[in-house]
């Protein structure tokens, strides 16, 4: 085992697909010369070339495009977004033509790309620079989604989606980039998507967490534990999309509670998807109503105090737990 | 689909396109082979003064080619005349736009093409369909939203499709299909394949964003993509001039260093020799080139167009210009054809028409099965 931050996992995971096939290219703005805005192609423009690390002009509906239709003629672009909330521009590529091109082309037109790049918030860079947008995209059919919270998950997962013949939306966490855990070293080291990963296990109640939310929920479970020896389960579905509804399921089965934890809105987002779940697969199973939590629902504000308020935190998830487990 | 290299020089103003790069005169690269007209009485003067030169074409051109573009031109015309009959008998759903009218700019276009070469288009797709060779049955039987359709009735209209004929679609959002046609040559130019991209749009689709997006990175990467704009002059109801600051499409290139031509979408010829020009810019070094291909859309809009924004003397004087009747005033007087072939070729389309509504009556509904397939590969 090695211990890599996530920066430097989806740097080796990015690396390693670039070696393994020659149609696999890095686009996106600053991710060549200037070594990726948050890093995470440092050093592949210098080693790969202009062929397979591109910088773009700031044109993100134009640059998805170019994924795109290089997609449907047969190279897999990794399309990054220097943040999520750039991709906005390139929803019409990626929800209108991405999503779509093999259905309505009858199953002829495949689009193996990947729209990577951070989502969610950041420290203190205000509204439009701090959404976190996998709701968003996980209500189309025909795009996955996959958001990893720790480097072993961002590198297996990353080499898994640019190996997938369906558009992957892979959404990191600017906040995460430089946690560290320890990362296989296996040659060809994958994560299957679609498939839930348990981060602690637990027999009182379920924690689920994604992304940013994972680290927390962890403390939180810690937390718990040590104070009223209270059993907590955190499971990472690590993909939204598809989501993997047995493993939860089949967590709440044995726990009788659940509390989601969410970065994104609370607003038809998939901790309501996953809620609902329950409700359809474990009802007759749950000790107390779901509680979830999420981001206000506000723009994100600037000022530090006011930030904080708004994203979930330790302190809400530790006392959600609570409230279900009536402590 | 005929070879490049039997393609002859359709005329005579071909050799006036700069090369890319800034030209010696201090005008604008890649200026219009053609001047560009304004409205109908211009454009038949303007024919008028280069049609010896087209003529000339016409003799050294391939005979059994010409008739093959006639028979092309024809076909969709009778094609899109059924659909517009079968549309009324409620037998094709939905959106259902015609190519009436522009028929010169999809065979003139097209028939330049090697087989590997890449074509993707707007939602008014069923003609181009055909043209890079698409059967008529198949192209029906999906407006129809059967099983034999191309895409198996999951696309209708607006969403041909064949991967096997390099036929990467019709698409629905206007504009959209720039972007995705100029990754499609970023592909080319990746894999060193030597294919070019024919990406078609309408004079509407300029005025989105992603037309100026695409058209900066095709050239700033030397990207081998001819953007052939069908200026049909009308965005559902509104007018170019109602919608454009500017009159010129093909100037618009000059803002990206880009060559371009203007050309008279009503005649099939000119429209080969700008293709021409423009594949051989795209092989030699993968300049790309936009085309502004000025037409006349006849039918509305689509099939529920009330047609109330124009009068009917516009588009009677348009259609004295007929694309088909220019072409084969043409052939006969250059005595390539004759009225006896005129005929032959009117029934051949008659009767392929006929098969293709006979096959799509015949052919089922997609299976119920078919509604989950293809969403996830």
């Amino acid at each position: 085992m090695a211990v890599l931050t996530i920066r430097d996992a989806l740097n080796e995971a990015l690396r390693e697909e670039i070696i393994r096939d020659e149609n696999v290219f890095v686009m996106g703005e600053e991710v060549a010369e200037y070594d990726g805005a948050y890093k995470v192609t440092r050093g592949l423009w210098k080693e790969f070339g202009d062929k397979r690390v591109v910088d773009t002009p700031i044109t993100e509906l134009g640059f998805a495009a170019i994924g795109v239709g290089a997609a449907m003629a047969g190279l897999r672009p990794v399309i990054e977004f220097m943040t999520w909330n750039f991709s906005i521009l390139a929803a019409d590529q990626i929800i209108n033509h991405a999503a779509k091109m093999l259905y309505m082309s009858g199953g002829q037109f495949k689009v193996p790309i990947v729209f990577r790049g951070p989502n969610g918030s950041a420290y203190q860079v205000s509204s439009q620079h701090s959404q976190a947008l996998e709701a968003l995209y996980a209500n189309f059919p025909g795009l996955k989604v996959v958001m990893p919270s720790t480097p072993a998950d961002a590198k297996g997962l990353l080499k898994s989606a640019i190996r997938d013949d369906n558009p992957v939306m892979f959404l990191e966490q600017e906040r995460m980039y430089g946690i560290k855990g320890e990362v296989p070293e296996e040659d060809d080291f994958l994560i299957p998507l679609g498939v839930a990963d348990v981060k602690r296990e637990g027999k009182d109640c379920t924690i689920v967490a994604r992304s940013m939310t994972v680290p927390m929920a962890l403390q939180a479970a810690e937390q718990i534990q040590n104070e009223f020896d209270v059993s907590v389960e955190v499971i990472d579905p690590r993909t939204i999309k598809p989501l993997d509804v047995d493993a939860i399921v089949g967590s709440v089965k044995k726990t009788n509670r659940l509390v989601v934890v969410e970065e994104s809105h609370a607003f038809a987002s998939v901790g309501a998807e996953i809620s609902h779940q329950i409700m359809e697969n474990a009802f007759d199973y749950l000790d107390a109503p779901v509680k979830r939590i999420s981001t206000a629902e506000t723009p994100m504000p600037y000022a530090k105090n006011l930030e904080a308020l708004a994203l979930p935190s330790v302190e809400k998830i530790v006392a959600a737990v609570k409230d279900v487990c009536y402590l | 689909m005929p070879k490049a290299a039997t393609i002859q020089k359709t005329t005579a103003s071909a050799g006036k396109v700069a090369k890319n790069g800034a030209s010696k005169n201090g005008k604008a690269l890649g200026t219009a082979a053609a001047p560009e007209f304004a409205d109908v009485d211009d454009a038949i003067a303007e024919y008028n003064a280069r049609r010896s030169a087209q003529l000339a074409a016409i003799k050294k051109s391939d005979k059994k080619l010409l008739r093959e573009m006639l028979y092309q031109m024809v076909l969709g015309r009778r094609f899109e005349e059924k659909c517009a009959e079968v549309y009324r008998m409620g037998k094709i759903g939905g959106f259902c736009h015609l190519y009436i009218g522009q028929e010169a700019i999809g065979v003139g276009s097209m028939m330049m093409l090697e087989p590997t070469d890449m074509v993707i288009t707007s939602y008014r797709d069923h003609v181009q369909a055909m043209i890079k060779g698409m059967s008529p049955e198949s192209v029906m039987a999906e407006l129809y939203g059967r099983e034999g359709g191309c895409v198996k009735g999951k696309g209708g209209s607006m969403h041909m499709f064949s991967k096997d004929l390099e036929f990467y679609g019709g698409h629905g959002i206007v504009g959209g299909q720039i972007g995705v046609g100029t990754g499609m040559a970023y592909a080319a130019k990746y894999k060193n394949s030597g294919q070019v991209v024919l990406c078609f749009f309408g004079e509407a689709a300029v005025n989105q964003g992603i037309f100026h997006e695409s058209l900066n990175m095709a050239q700033l990467w030397k990207l081998p993509i001819i953007y052939i704009c069908e200026n049909n002059q009308y965005g559902m109801g509104t007018s170019q001039k109602r919608a454009m600051s500017s009159r010129s499409i093909a100037r618009k290139a000059e803002a990206f260093e880009m060559a371009n031509e203007f050309v008279d979408g009503m005649d099939v010829m000119a429209v080969r020799g700008a293709t021409r020009r423009a594949i051989e810019r795209a092989r030699k070094d993968g300049s790309p080139t936009l085309l502004e291909v000025r037409a006349y859309r006849y039918m509305g809009h689509s099939m529920s167009d009330p047609g109330n924004y124009r009068t009917r003397d516009e588009i009677l004087k348009y259609q004295e210009r007929d694309p088909i009747v220019l072409f084969k005033d043409s052939l006969k007087e250059s005595k390539v054809l004759n009225d006896k072939d005129f005929e032959k070729i009117e029934q051949e389309a008659n009767d392929a028409v006929d098969r293709a509504v006979k096959f799509s009556d015949e052919s089922p509904y997609p299976s119920e099965a078919e509604l989950l397939t293809d969403v996830l590969t």
